[in-house]
């Protein structure tokens, strides 16, 4: 895991290793000041002269002013380091997602996908500049803080080895004690607020339904409940601070009866009133260095989490990849499907589509009807390898799909996907999805073919109008018919469209299927529909169920020949046509 | 965050003082007493250092330490007395806020969730659900950190730069001018530090935000991006994005990783002042200015400098601390905020009560269930007139906008009798759903009459208004809890046998008993592991098991298979069966059965009729009927 995530670092491992460099030097030089200003104080009580303390003075500003300048250079680096080591990360996720075929999107969900790209990469973000900074920061100070108050003190520094294991391991029962009990509060607590949210969503539901006090109720108990857990957590928490207290004190007593009987019972030999007070601070450096220490692996505890799940995303491999001397060239619009059978995962109970065995000539326009979970989406999506069949094979051009380059296959199979999106953005700039050097009298062409030329005409900004995200600003019919035309744009040899009409009104859905024949003739065609007058008049129509093909032919064919189709068919069309908008 | 309120932090601080004394009114005044004490006590060793280390120098030349032991063991024991009395108080303090912080969290919670429970409606409408959520996650999360640490920290930081002052003072004026003044120099550069890196972590959120709307759009439409081979372009407009968003976190750290540095090395470059300063009064024997009188002395200066270090690093703190108080400060507003917005008014005072038919045909009110509901008008007199529920609503003459300039319905008239089924018709933003918000006064009309059984609804209690109406809407809201649960939501007396059945009339018994804990499966995140028709059928058997005698339907606008739509049509059908009902319709193969269809346009009613008389009318429900229209 640990080398999956360092290989994100990259360009900026420069900073990420001359950051602790500069800390060390800094670390250096803060435990320098102390050593200076107790022989600064040792030169005063031996009445030096006022030259000696102004040269203490002066090299005490300058060493201050060296920490200052590696001060701010390591902060400089580990900030850049450590947000430039966060966008690797983001994008090296992104780019690995855009990989991800139809199989591997299906797994993750988007608000999960979105967690880890913000929160999870902050929360490491967060740990990577901790580790770099403190990790070494420190260890180091407790050492050389502990080496220095053995220069100055001598034995006097033993009196830390009785301080040191009882912050450290205080801190470490406080740590055991409260993490299990953060991580549970902290899922409950989500549970309240997420309960927030559900009730200020259904407002409607609780006032229509009066229940105002019922809501108070539950909320109430539900808060009270997080309250007494986190009360019970941070309780134990709030033993941090007099635990370094009581430490820091006995410390401080210590150094004071001790210090005072070695300076006395030596004469000054062992100890000075000086080093005594230079032994103060050294003792706060070390204690405060452990306590941060503490904070930092707590720290790493908490992003470990994070990390694991980045690194699902990051290890996460295509399923779908073009093969070697891909066909770069797909000669025409035929398709075949030979014995193909279809499992959207390997331990699926049971198969998507079974014994799919259709040939479609170039040119040829194809209708599929069928109920829900009948397949139809999963037969269409087999054509431009969205997901590769279990069984046989399924060829286009007369190559198989699992030959060709997957840009060039995809290029000549459009498809109109069911749930199909439109970004924000202009309508043009979405349209140029389907051909980027699309003129503007192309994108037109492609629009008067859809049917969308006319309402587009209607907005004031005409086709610079800014659709919103999700493409909220225009009707279900009209989203529809701008999906359609970003697809013609690509001049595919194959078009499909995934019951990509049902908001469009009858009559416009004519024109659309009028255009395709007059104009793009040369095109296969194929048309999933849930209204039969979408599909009437193709050259054959499929009617699928369970997975099957279970009747083909044309509609005066499958009107006499096919029971399903001739209910559909007459559902639809007793009392005239039926508005499904 | 809402933008443009001013902050008012003195006005909030003083609320937030009187909250706390009001909510804990022994514990605060005890934490407090405590913290003070703690600080005092743990501001005092200067002075026991500055007393043992003159019987140092007195001593150290003889190396006599039998003549100084004594004197040193009781400094020591004192000190060892006064620190133990400052470990007890700070246990007690640190205990007891956290005890006070996590009680206040929790009663300000309930408080804002309870008064948010009486808003109007028109507030959930016209603020964002992610803001107001922000009162409970981010507000409070600032709130707590100023409560429980900079809150105290503050205070007792205050009280040992009071208590470091003073002693310094003491000792000497002219060495203390000098800290204050290096202590000046040091908070100007943390405020402006500071401020510079707040701004920075500002824009960092901004461009997270940006980076997270882009991340979620383009994963809504990953599979698109597949199909038209997007996928570089893509990855190109996100590299924008990230490295922005690297440039501000960048800068942002920079600036919090700085302020460290910066604090301890002006910390060390005034000792290194104090020192010098010191060690010329010393040398040249200059006049000391102090409260005790006292020469300098080796005894003076170095306790003086200990407490350079003592007193420019809680300033440090100080600074710091200053940072997040200015935070909590505007989450503490912003939860008051919450807490006082007005209410929902009702005036009503007719209510809803069940009643049992004497023999000569008068209506008599009881205490039990009676499953006769009727409404109980006060009379001039005092008496009380008795109308039964029977579902008779009427519309006269009514205009309604969400906002005064703006009318959405002009002059709506229309009855249904009980038992009736009208449809209203018509495009998106015609105001069809509008008048579902009106029945139930979610808004208030601002001209005309809705009458309810004849009496006019603005004169009915809002509860009892709301009870005998029920309402199933376009999206459906389920609740955490089982799918028993949430079928009670509509009747909480409901039995599970009353709960069950209601099921079975909307349709929704046969999903539910193949779920795998049938009644008893959990629902997570609005029913997520349901379908959009379940979640419908659900819906459908909470208004069943409330069994009100008018019903709102709302039909759902999203596409539903045509198999599912079967099946939630029946179970509306069901439901609908012998009560008034208004149908919002978004699908016209539904409302051929109504007794009237409203064809809305623009707020206008434009035609209405039965659906045969529309369609002979050949006007516009004739055209949306034969899809030269299309209605969404």
């Amino acid at each position: 895991m640990i080398r999956l995530l360092a290989k994100s670092i990259r360009e900026y491992k420069r900073d990420a290793l001359l950051t602790p460099l500069f800390v060390t030097l800094e670390v250096i030089i803060e435990c320098i000041i102390p050593f200076l200003t107790a022989n600064l104080v040792l030169e005063i009580q031996n009445g030096c002269e006022l030259s000696t303390i102004v040269r203490y003075g002066v090299i005490l500003m300058v060493l201050a002013g060296f920490s200052l300048f590696f001060g701010r250079i390591a902060g400089t680096t580990a900030a850049s380091a450590s947000a430039g080591y966060a966008r690797n990360l983001r994008r090296d996720m992104f780019y690995n997602i855009q990989n991800f075929s139809f199989a591997n999107i299906d797994r993750f969900s988007t608000s999960s996908l979105v967690t880890r790209m913000t929160t999870d990469v902050t929360n490491v973000q967060m740990a990577f500049m901790m580790i770099i900074r403190g990790a070494i920061r420190f260890p180091l100070m407790l050492v050389f803080s502990f080496i220095m108050a053995y220069i100055m003190g001598g034995s006097m520094a033993f009196i830390f080895l009785f301080t040191i294991p009882v912050l450290a391991i205080g801190l470490a029962v406080i740590i055991c004690k409260v993490h299990p009990l953060f991580v549970k509060v902290f899922r409950k607590y989500d549970t309240l607020n997420n309960s927030i949210q559900e009730n200020v969503q259904a407002m409607r539901v609780v006032k229509s339904y009066v229940r105002e006090d019922f809501e108070k109720e539950k909320f109430s108990t539900a808060a009270e409940d997080v309250c007494r857990d986190f009360t019970r957590a941070e309780r134990i928490m709030a033993f941090n601070s007099p635990l370094m207290q009581f430490c820091l004190y006995s410390a401080t007593c210590l150094i004071l009866g001790l210090g005072a009987y070695f300076i006395i019972s030596t004469q000054g030999v062992a100890l000075t009133v000086g080093k005594l007070s230079s032994l103060f601070v050294y003792s706060f450096q070390i204690l405060v260095s452990l306590m941060m220490l503490s904070m930092v692996f707590v720290m790493i505890t908490i992003s470990a989490e994070s990390a694991h799940r980045i690194v699902e995303v990051l290890q996460e491999r295509s399923t779908i990849t073009s093969p070697a001397n891909a066909v770069m060239d797909v000669k025409d619009g035929s398709i075949d499907f030979d014995g193909v059978d279809f499992k959207y995962s390997a331990d699926a109970e049971r198969d998507a589509l079974s014994q799919i065995d259709l040939h479609i000539r170039s040119g040829e326009t194809v209708g599929i009807l069928g109920g829900t979970g009948s397949s139809k989406s999963s037969l269409i999506q087999l054509i431009p390898r969205l997901y590769d069949a279990t069984e046989g094979t399924v060829r286009v051009g007369g190559v198989d799909v699992r030959d060709y380059d997957l840009d060039s296959l995809r290029n000549a199979v459009s498809v109109v996907l069911q749930k199909n999106v439109l970004f924000s953005g202009t309508i043009k700039e979405n349209l140029r999805w389907g051909n980027p050097d699309a003129t503007d009298e192309e994108i037109m062409e492609a629009c008067r073919l859809a049917q969308a030329d006319e309402f587009i005409q209607l907005f004031p900004h005409k086709y610079d109008t800014y659709l919103e995200r999700g493409g909220v600003n225009v009707s279900g019919g009209q989203k529809q018919r701008l999906c359609i035309a970003r697809a013609l744009l690509k001049k595919p040899k194959i078009l499909i469209l995934d019951d990509s009409t049902s908001a469009v009104d009858t009559k416009t859905d004519a024109l659309i299927r009028k255009a395709f024949r007059e104009f793009i003739p040369d095109t296969t065609k194929i048309i999933v529909a849930q209204r039969v007058a979408s599909v009437q008049e193709a050259d054959r129509i499929l009617i699928m169920d369970g997975g099957r093909i279970v009747a083909m032919g044309t509609h005066e064919e499958l009107l006499k020949s096919s029971p399903i189709y001739q209910e559909v068919y007459e559902s639809q069309n007793k009392g005239g046509q039926e508005d499904e908008a | 965050m809402k933008p443009n309120v001013p902050v008012n932090r003195k006005g909030t601080f003083v609320r937030l003082l009187r909250t706390l004394f009001e909510f804990f009114p022994v514990l605060m005044p005890v934490a407090l007493v405590c913290i003070l004490f703690s600080a005092i006590v743990g501001s005092l060793p200067t002075v026991f250092m500055q007393k043992i280390i003159a019987v140092i120098e007195t001593n150290w030349q003889t190396g006599d330490w039998a003549a100084a032991a004594p004197q040193i063991l009781r400094l020591v024991a004192i000190l060892a007395t006064m620190y133990g009395l400052a470990l007890i108080s700070t246990i007690v303090w640190t205990q007891l806020m956290a005890i006070i912080t996590q009680g206040l969290l929790k009663k300000l919670r309930v408080k804002m969730f309870d008064g948010m429970q009486n808003l109007p409606l028109r507030y959930f409408d016209t603020n964002d659900h992610g803001d107001i959520m922000s009162h409970y996650t981010n507000d409070i999360d600032t709130l707590r950190q100023m409560v429980a640490q900079s809150f105290p920290q503050l205070l007792s930081m205050f009280v040992t730069i009071l208590a470091v002052l003073v002693i310094m003072l003491y000792y000497s004026f002219w060495l203390s001018l000098v800290i204050l003044l290096g202590s000046l120099v040091m908070v100007k550069f943390t405020r402006s530090i500071g401020g510079k890196s707040a701004t920075f972590f500002q824009r960092q959120q901004k461009s997270l935000g940006k980076v997270e709307g882009f991340v979620e759009e383009l994963m809504d439409g990953q599979k698109v991006v597949k199909v038209f081979c997007h996928e570089s372009e893509t990855c190109a407009d996100f590299d924008r994005l990230n490295d922005a968003l690297m440039s501000d976190s960048k800068q942002a750290n920079t600036y919090a990783n700085t302020l460290m540095p910066i604090l301890m090395n002006t910390g060390n470059f005034i000792y290194a002042l104090v020192a010098i300063v010191g060690g010329i009064l010393l040398i040249t024997h200059a006049p000391n200015l102090s409260f005790s009188g006292m020469a300098f002395s080796i005894s003076i200066t170095v306790p003086f400098l200990n407490m350079t270090r003592q007193f420019t690093g809680t300033i440090g703190q100080v600074s710091q601390q200053i940072n997040l108080v200015v935070m909590g400060m505007a989450g503490a507003q912003r939860i008051f905020e919450l807490m006082d917005e007005e209410p929902e008014v009702d005036q009503g005072n007719v209510t809803l009560v069940n009643v049992q038919e004497q023999k000569d045909g008068s209506l008599k009110e009881v205490p039990y269930r009676s499953n006769v509901w009727a409404w109980k008008v006060p009379q001039e007199d005092g008496s009380f007139h008795y109308t039964r529920l029977t579902g008779d609503v009427r519309f006269e003459h009514v205009d309604f906008g969400y906002v005064p300039e703006k009318t959405v319905l002009h002059d709506i008239s229309l009855f249904a009798k009980p038992g009736q089924k009208v449809a209203f018709v018509g495009a998106t933003g015609a105001g069809k759903t509008t008048i579902t918000n009106l029945i139930n006064r979610f808004y208030d009309i601002h001209n005309g009459r809705i009458l309810y059984d004849g009496i006019d609804i603005m004169t009915i209690r809002k509860a009892d208004l709301r009870r005998s109406l029920g309402i199933v809407l376009q999206d459906t809201n389920l609740f955490t809890g089982t799918v028993m649960d949430n079928i009670r939501y509509g009747q909480l007396e409901a039995t599970d046998e009353e709960c069950i059945a209601a099921a079975k009339l909307a349709g929704a018994h046969d999903f539910i008993t193949r779920l795998p804990h049938g009644y008893q499966t959990m629902l997570t995140s609005n029913g997520a592991n349901l379908s959009q028709g379940q979640r419908q059928l659900l819906a459908i058997a909470r208004a069943a098991v409330a069994d009100p005698p008018v019903m709102i339907m709302d039909e759902a606008t999203s596409s539903i298979d045509t198999r599912t739509e079967a099946i939630v049509q029946k179970g509306m059908d069901a439901l609908m069966y012998g009560r008034t009902v208004f149908v919002i319709a978004h699908r016209l193969s539904t409302v051929k059965n109504s007794n009237a269809i409203m064809v809305l346009e623009q707020g206008h009613i434009i035609e209405r009729g039965s659906h045969d008389e529309l369609i002979a009318q050949k006007g516009k429900y004739y055209q949306l009927y034969t899809g030269a229209f299309e209605l969404e």
